[in-house]
């Protein structure tokens, strides 16, 4: 599904955030990335759709090659990508359904679309995505009058109405509660599976992660230094990705702040 | 001793007291090189309170189709003014934003709104009155320039203030520029556009009675008309209603912008 080679990107100033990347998801998977701050996960599932321009290195997506492309193809190749954010990177003035609908976009003409004229099996594809989410009803309220929660379900319903090979996925827990968090982790494990796609989830949480996918993979300073199932993530992994610090220790009690 | 003071603004006291002396000395200066003639002090006076004392009795009556027919051409003047400048003002006001337009682009459009905004109207209106003649063309002329410089400077650093990762958002879907345009950036400044839009239609009306001053037409011509003629009484009455018809706007525009947040 998703084959990236050699992936390299080095920032105007001589940062090289990810220095030559192999990796491959097949169709169905879940997979986490997971790294320290400024290890390059951000960066890079924003080479593979392009909203960062690699280096070097190739990005094919389900069969397309995605770097080297012109700007049509690109777009083509976008809409086979569904992407999710941290802050929801939802349009706040925009009701519900528009943002979903947006998910559209690459499909539909410009005057189409700048008039809201989307074809019915959209807007029906819509009002399905929105209740499976469980947002019925919600769809012609400001996206700026919703909580945390209901912000990341349309975001997801965003992704998903591209009708996407792949999910590229950046932090879709770091602005939630705990309990939040995990249901949006189990809706989108429950879409991916209904819909076999591949997904890349970003994810700080390594216990999360650890809760809902079959595949980790540990990024640090740019290069890959784990890939394998969660069970294989031992303590001696995660000094060798995050630095090191007391695994083994519980989680402290929550008026302790010392940790 | 444990005293405090603020630090002065210059460090140096020579420096310090060497400024101030200097500014006092040339104010003082200044000040005597303003000739006063009282003589001409005293008559003007007289001729300044008639004029305001006309606005006890103002006369709505004696020129009353002049008085509408100046109206008529400065509401006329200002609606299609504000109208073209806000259309024209949008492809500036994206031009001139750096995080969207091209660099040769960008140096194009902001010089274009310097331009704008470096003359004040009433120069600009001098400058279209040589070039069109008299009447309300080189007023709508001059109205809509200052509509593009004033409008597309604000749009454009209101655009250069939006949430990017909306605009992100957006384009990884797979949108086209002109689709990303619409959707993740319009709805961000749309609101505040109409706003200003009804601000400066604001302005635009009290500038025209200003510019018919120089020969540009509407309501500032006929006021312009009745100075001439020492006729106080329909001066007063036009600058009344010039009042009115700016709070009624503003009033109004208040509202509209209220109802749009």
């Amino acid at each position: 599904m998703l084959t990236i080679r050699g992936l390299t990107k080095t920032y105007r100033g001589g940062d090289r955030a990810l220095d030559s990347v192999d990796l491959d998801v097949p169709a169905g998977q879940l997979m986490a990335l997971i790294g320290p701050s400024g290890a390059g996960k951000s960066t890079l599932i924003r080479c593979v759709n392009r909203l960062v321009e690699p280096t070097a290195g190739s990005v094919e997506v389900d069969g397309t090659m995605v770097t080297g492309s012109g700007t049509g193809a690109l777009r083509l190749a976008r809409r086979r990508m569904g992407m999710i954010f941290q802050e929801y990177a939802l349009v706040e003035r925009l009701s519900v359904m528009e943002n979903v609908l947006s998910g559209r976009l690459g499909y539909v003409g410009f005057w189409a679309s700048w008039l809201r004229r989307f074809p019915q099996t959209d807007v029906d594809e819509a009002f399905r995505l929105l209740d499976r989410a469980g947002l019925t009803g919600m769809q012609d309220k400001r996206a700026d009058q919703l909580s945390g929660g209901q912000r990341q379900r349309v975001g997801i319903c965003r992704a998903l109405i591209q009708n996407p090979a792949l999910l590229l996925v950046d932090e879709p827990t770091a602005s939630l509660d705990p309990k939040t968090s995990r249901q949006i982790m189990r809706l989108l494990v429950e879409l991916c599976a209904e819909r076999s796609l591949a997904a890349i989830v970003n994810i700080h949480d390594v216990a999360l992660a650890r809760m809902f996918v079959q595949r980790i993979v540990g990024l640090r300073a740019g290069r890959i230094v784990f890939d394998g199932p969660p069970e294989a993530l031992t303590d001696a992994m995660l000094t060798e990705i995050y630095g090191e610090e007391d695994w083994a220790a519980s989680a402290p009690p929550a008026d302790d702040e010392t940790a | 001793m444990n005293g405090w003071a603020p630090a002065p603004l210059i460090a140096n006291p020579w420096a310090r007291w060497g400024f101030y002396s200097g500014a006092a000395l040339y104010l003082m200066l200044a000040l005597g090189s303003v000739q006063v003639n009282w003589a001409r002090l005293a008559e003007g006076l007289k001729r300044g309170g008639s004029f305001v004392g006309a606005f006890a009795h103002p006369d709505f009556v004696s020129r009353a189709a002049e008085i509408s027919e100046g109206f008529i051409e400065s509401l006329t003047m200002t609606v299609v003014a504000t109208a073209v400048g806000v259309v024209l003002a949008i492809p500036v006001g994206i031009g001139a934003a750096r995080n969207l337009a091209p660099l040769p682009i960008y140096g194009f459009c902001r010089a274009l709104i310097a331009l704008s905004r470096t003359f004040p109207e009433i120069i600009i209106a001098i400058l279209l009155v040589k070039m069109f003649g008299f009447g309300p063309l080189a007023g709508m002329l001059t109205l809509a320039f200052a509509t593009i410089g004033f409008m597309a400077k604000l749009l454009a650093e209101d655009l250069e203030d939006i949430d990017e990762a909306q605009v992100e958002a957006i384009r990884a879907s797979g949108a086209s520029a002109a689709q990303v345009l619409v959707y993740a950036v319009q709805p961000q400044v749309m609101a505040r556009f109409v706003g200003l839009s009804i601000y400066r239609l604001d302005i635009n009306f009290r500038e025209s009675a200003v510019i018919g001053i120089v020969g540009a037409g509407g309501i500032g011509a006929t006021l312009n008309t009745s100075f001439d003629r020492y006729e106080f009484d329909t001066t007063a009455a036009i600058l009344l209603l010039i009042i009115g018809i700016v709070m009624a706007a503003e009033y109004g525009s208040g509202i509209i912008r209220k109802r749009l947040q």
